[in-house]
């Protein structure tokens, strides 16, 4: 469920603007009915569309949202770990579409950083926004290829994805390299998110990428490898109005597998859709019925900063399996009061399967301060 | 007895000052005033000049907010391909474009800045022009058709969010929805943003900025970048945030010291006061004085005694000075806002700070300046044989140092070379030096021309009184001297003033008249730059039935210094080999030049620009060469402007658009008929015509309100040396009271010393009058030709003001009399048997 938790990270220090952007970010995607009369019309995410590769790698201006979301596991020379996430976000406004001016923000880009390292005790992260336009920034409609000034994220000819990123406390310079197919999710990519048929988007996902590069902190690079998950999503409209939150994890398992899997909570704490995907090695899909999912929450954490309690190690079980995440350390909490005022926590975690290690992957929480303004 | 014992000196003192202030309160209030008024006026007038000059500053900034560089065109406009080139560079952290309007809005009398910009990449250099949407409409800082109000542009316009708002783009009206406020806007500071893509939309200015702040990484070295952007872009102009204060403080800086200066005068009057006062007192006093010496009083304790009574008048002054002052600046602020009628800060609401360093140095001045008053007399107080100073009649010779010729000589001729020198740091120092020796000179020359030219025509009179009027000025010279001087200096400075400002009036009238020689102009309202006809509204202007002739101007604003304000390139419709028939030429145009331009005084001064030169001039984003045919006389632009063909500039740009119209009427048609077919045209609404006659009474106007605070100084000045005359006339008639006792004792009756005094009176005051229009003449000479100049960088013809000053020297004339008369009157009131007998 990262797409949603995106708009809430590219708050960064554009205080006055962003603050009052990001609820309607979230707003346009969870009630349509907010389109003034001039404004352009999106396309609706339907189901039964074939996904076209390698167009659909690229952007989709036609549609309201999208982004590009890389999380993953690195390993540092000295046998450390550390977790990392990129997202590339792209948002189309209401801008009149009749206006020539090169500047006129039609379409902007987001764009989020953050390393977890244990050693840290919390999250490094920034931020950037811009319009898109003048090659400062941009979202390619040929294939994944978006830039934010001096933050990319490119998909190559051969499927790698270059990434280079020099944030304010850490630059990342990436190659995620696939192993495996183009994992669709949902309906072959159409991904219902809620009970109201409309809330849906297109999804896919490319998990067991292999991670190599440098990060850089303090002026210092270090060599890493790894292993990563991306996500590539659109869509114009998403979530229930009565969504206050959710909790959503991708992970590659060791033997190949991959696992997503999430739940939109309503008010009362009931989950209001959920869903899960899991894919072995050899690319079976396996089915799972919704109605066999059930998040348990087994341990939580306070943050000293907001007060806010979250579920860090929760226990999600899938009729016959029971996965366990446990995060690379507690305080994973994403917090931009400051900016956006958006709370949340996003982190690297290692999941069991069964009681038996399994594999590494990304979790998220959202909603657990206080319920979304919609 | 070797010397008083400390506590009894303090003790007397008190009694003598006392007992000095007692019988005389009106000449040491008067003192007093006079100090106070000039401290008031200085320390107000730099109050004012500070807040004003503060808050514009800030205003200023808050635009820019903390960006390391602002890059822009030379010429008015900047290409934004030089946007994503400049963004793209790895030294640049930030760029933000900036689109920057000064728009009409219809019914308003001054435009409304419109600041275009990417709110993305603003919030990070300067957060203050954030917009706030309302509540549930936060997708409104990006819409085509939104604009943020600063909340003195609400009040100023009287609008809320979601009203409407119209502004002029070119001829045309853009109507924009008011989506919420900047909050964080300066008081006063009249402001609205909106998104840059918008704007370039709106008012039709795809593919243009203004400039591009940029921040840059950190490390990055600011000079080096600066000079290889500009190396790179020869149509640049690269500016550091310094230069921009920098940039304001030139605008104003002439003008904000020529107001001190003022004060100052008002300062050295009031010194001039206390020097009579002490004088005076100084010398009545002085058997007393010699009594104390013989009883033991060191003359250090004279001096002392002197000095303090002097200095006390100074203080009490100066105190008064700092409160008046205040007082002063914050009812000036709250009636005239900060620029005091100069128009250098337009748009801001300055908050009055006291400043207690400023407060001490103003403090300081008029005390000191007391305490100078009172030297000289302190000195002669002490220096005094007390034997001799116990007799009477002594005191002239008391005064004989101030008969000493060379000192006065070398004063006035250090102050001739002065006049020669150049202006240090674009202010005429040399000037204001000149004029300050030119006046101590001449004050001190007076007895020494009194007694000679009194001597000169005592032989001449024939009648009892006249022969003794002139017999006593001819041979008492240094006590008249300090009437003279009074009368002189307050005399010599008006005439100064009133010929300098008469001058540039009458230059300035000569001036509108030359410029507008056409029967109707048009213009867009509120006519800056953006106020644009384009080709098409030209000639339905044209085609209009009582046009006979149409004359065009283009004027934008260009950048050839950063740190100096804008100059402005005005193209119009001229005939090269006549230019000084639509222009005032100063001196001789160049003829035959392919492409000329005529540079006004301006540009000489600031840029050292000379006829012939050939020059590089930014146009559309290029630098074109051009060759300076002449110089022309321009008071509307004191940083420079600079007029070129209308022809040579729509070849060179193909920019068709133009700002003013010149119409010349047909000959059966009148103003009235062409204000009607003028209303007819579609874009009326947008538009404002005048007839010469109005811009002309406009112009004169401001040009009053301008120098309504020198009108005001100069008032004061005549009033305090009236004052001077006043005080310095009674206390002298009073001290000769033995002299008229006498004179009523060898059978002269009262009414004829009545007559003799008022005579005497007269007769000073003439001579001071005589010599005020000499040395103001002077003055005015140096204040016209150097001080202006120098200062405004522009030249003017000397006019004189007959009347006024016929007006004033009669009026004073008579004062002086008058007063020699009442104090008179006091003098030969008492007994003669007394008075002769306090002789001795």
């Amino acid at each position: 469920m990262k797409f949603f938790s995106d708009f809430l990270r590219f708050s960064g220090v554009l205080r006055g603007l962003i603050l009052a952007l990001l609820p309607a970010l979230i707003f346009f995607l969870s009630a349509a009915s907010h389109v003034q009369a001039a404004s352009p019309v999106f396309t609706s995410v339907v189901p039964g569309k074939t996904l076209n590769f390698p167009r659909d790698f690229g952007a989709h201006p036609d549609f309201r949202t999208e982004w590009w979301y890389a999380t993953g596991w690195l390993q540092t020379p000295d046998g450390k770990s550390i977790g990392f996430q990129v997202t590339f976000f792209r948002s189309a406004t209401e801008h009149d579409a009749a206006n020539p001016s090169r500047f006129a923000p039609k379409q902007l880009i987001v764009a989020h950083a953050a390393l977890s390292d244990p050693a840290m005790g919390k999250l490094m992260h920034d931020q950037k926004i811009a319009r898109a336009g003048f090659g400062l920034a941009h979202a390619s409609e040929a294939t994944t290829d978006v830039k934010l000034h001096q933050w990319t994220m490119r998909r190559e000819n051969d499927g790698r994805y270059q990434i280079a990123l020099p944030a304010r406390d850490f630059t990342l310079s990436l190659t995620l390299t696939p192993t495996q197919p183009v994992l669709l999710q949902g309906e072959q990519g159409y991904s219902r998110k809620g009970p109201v048929a409309g809330q849906a988007s297109y999804y896919y996902s490319e998990p067991q990428l292999k991670v190599s590069g440098q990060v850089t902190r303090n002026g210092k690079p270090v060599r890493v490898h790894g292993s990563a998950w991306l996500d590539h999503e659109w869509s114009s409209t998403l979530l229930d109005p009565r969504a206050v939150g959710w909790d959503w994890v991708g992970a590659n398992l060791d033997d190949g597998s991959a696992l997503m899997a999430f739940r939109i909570r309503s008010v009362d704490g009931q989950a209001l859709w959920q869903h899960a995907t899991l894919r072995d090695a050899n690319g079976k899909l396996r089915a799972v019925s919704p109605d066999a999912i059930r998040f348990t929450p087994l341990r939580e954490w306070r943050s000293p900063r907001t007060g806010a309690r979250y579920p860090v190690a929760m226990q999600i079980d899938m009729s016959d399996i029971r996965w366990r995440l446990t995060p690379l350390q507690d305080d994973q909490e994403l917090d931009s009061r400051q900016s956006t005022g958006a709370v949340y926590w996003e982190g690297a975690v290692t999941i069991e399967r069964n009681g038996k290690p399994a594999g590494r992957g990304y979790f998220e929480m959202t909603g657990y301060l206080k319920a979304l303004k919609l | 007895m070797k010397s008083f014992s400390t506590t009894l000196m303090s003790q007397v003192t008190r009694w003598l000052l006392a007992g000095e202030w007692r019988a005389h309160p009106v000449r040491a209030l008067v003192a007093v005033m006079a100090i106070a008024l000039g401290v008031a006026l200085g320390f107000g007038i730099h109050l004012v000049n500070e807040a004003a000059f503060s808050e514009f500053s800030a205003a200023a900034r808050s635009l820019s907010g903390s960006a390391d560089l602002q890059v822009r065109g030379k010429s008015a406009q900047l290409d934004e391909a030089l946007y994503a080139q400049i963004a793209a560079m790895p030294e640049v952290e930030i760029a933000a474009p900036v689109l920057e309007l000064d728009l009409a809005v219809p019914g308003q009398r001054s435009a409304l800045k419109v600041l275009g910009i990417d709110g993305f990449q603003s919030a990070l250099i300067s957060p203050d022009l954030m917009g706030q949407p309302e509540d549930g409409k936060p997708f409104d800082t990006l819409m085509a058709d939104t604009v943020f109000l600063s909340p003195a542009a609400m009040t100023w316009l009287q609008m809320r969010p979601g009203d409407t708002l119209n502004l002029i783009a070119g001829t045309r009206q853009v109507s924009l929805r008011v989506a919420g406020s900047l909050l964080r806007a300066r008081a006063g500071q009249r402001l609205a943003v909106m998104d840059i893509g918008s704007a370039q939309w709106q008012f039709a200015r795809l593919g243009q900025l203004s400039r591009i702040d940029i921040k840059l990484v950190a490390g990055a070295n600011r000079t080096e970048f600066k000079m290889r952007l500009e190396q790179a872009q020869a149509s640049l102009v690269v500016a550091e945030t310094e230069d921009q204060d920098k940039r304001t403080a030139t605008m104003s800086r002439a003008y904000r010291v020529n107001l001190n200066v003022l004060a100052l005068v008002a300062l050295f009057t009031g010194a001039f006061l206390v020097f009579s006062t002490q004088a005076l007192s100084v010398l009545r006093r002085r058997p007393q004085f010699a009594l104390l010496r013989t009883l033991g009083v060191t003359r250090r304790q004279l001096l002392a005694q002197v000095l303090i009574e002097g200095s006390l008048l100074g203080v009490l002054g100066a105190a008064l000075g700092i409160a008046l002052g205040y007082g002063l600046a914050a009812a000036a602020l709250s009636m005239f806002g900060g620029d005091l009628g100069g128009g250098y800060f337009p748009g801001v609401r300055p908050t009055l700070v006291f400043s207690p360093v400023a407060a001490l140095i103003f403090f300081s001045a008029g005390a000191g300046v007391a305490l100078l008053g009172s030297w000289s007399p302190a000195m002669e107080a002490a220096r005094a044989k007390p034997a001799a100073a116990m007799k009477a009649g002594s005191e002239d010779l008391a005064l004989a140092p101030l008969a000493v010729p060379w000192p006065a000589l070398a004063a006035i001729a250090l102050g001739a070379v002065f006049t020669m020198l150049p202006p240090v740091s674009g202010l005429p120092v040399f000037g204001y030096l000149s004029i300050a020796l030119l006046l101590v000179g001449s004050i001190a020359l007076m007895p020494r021309a009194a007694s000679l030219i009194f001597s000169a025509l005592a032989p001449r009179w024939s009648g009892t009184m006249g022969s003794l009027a002139l017999a006593r000025l001819a041979n008492a010279p240094n006590q008249a001297a300090i009437a003279l001087g009074g009368v002189l200096a307050s005399f010599s400075l008006m005439v100064a003033m009133a010929i300098m400002v008469s001058s540039f009036r009458v230059s300035v009238d000569d001036w509108l008249q030359h410029l507008l020689s056409a029967d109707m102009y048009v213009r867009v309202q509120n006519g800056g730059e953006a106020g644009r006809m384009s080709a098409e509204e030209q000639q339905q202007i044209a085609r209009l039935p009582a046009v006979a002739r149409m004359e065009t101007t283009r004027h934008q604003p260009i950048t050839l210094d950063p740190s100096r304000p804008a100059v402005a390139l005005i193209a119009r419709t001229l005939d090269a080999d006549a230019p000084d028939r639509s222009i005032p030429i100063v001196g001789e145009s160049l003829k035959g030049i392919s492409r000329p331009v005529w540079i006004s005084e301006a540009m000489v001064d600031l840029y050292g620009w000379q006829a012939g030169q050939s020059v590089e001039l930014p146009m559309q984003g290029k630098l074109e060469k051009f060759t300076v045919a002449g110089v022309w006389r321009d008071y509307a632009r004191q940083s420079g402007a600079l007029m070129l063909r209308l022809e040579d500039y729509r070849a060179l740009t193909g920019d068709m658009n133009i700002n003013d119209v010149a119409l010349w009427l047909r000959r059966d048609a009148s103003a009235a008929q062409l204000r009607v077919q003028l209303e007819s045209l579609p874009f009326a609404g947008s538009l404002e015509f005048a007839e010469p006659g109005e811009i002309r009474a406009i112009s004169l106007k401001i040009f009053d309100r301008s120098f309504a605070v020198t009108y005001l100084l100069e008032g004061v000045a005549i009033v305090i040396g009236l004052f001077g005359v006043a005080a310095t006339f009674s206390a002298q008639t009073l001290s000769r009271a033995k002299e008229f006792g006498m004179l009523r004792h060898i059978g002269i009756t009262r009414r004829q010393i009545l007559l003799l005094l008022a005579g005497e009176g007269a007769l000073l005051a003439g001579l001071a009058i005589a010599a005020g229009f000499v040395l103001g003449g002077c003055i005015s000479l140096i204040l016209v030709f150097i001080v202006n100049p120098q200062s405004f960088h522009w030249t003017m013809s000397l006019h004189l003001p007959w009347s006024l000053l016929a007006t004033v020297a009669v009026v004073l004339l008579l004062s002086a009399a008058m007063t020699a008369l009442m104090s008179g009157r006091m003098a030969v009131a008492g007994s003669a048997v007394r008075s002769v007998r306090e002789d001795w």
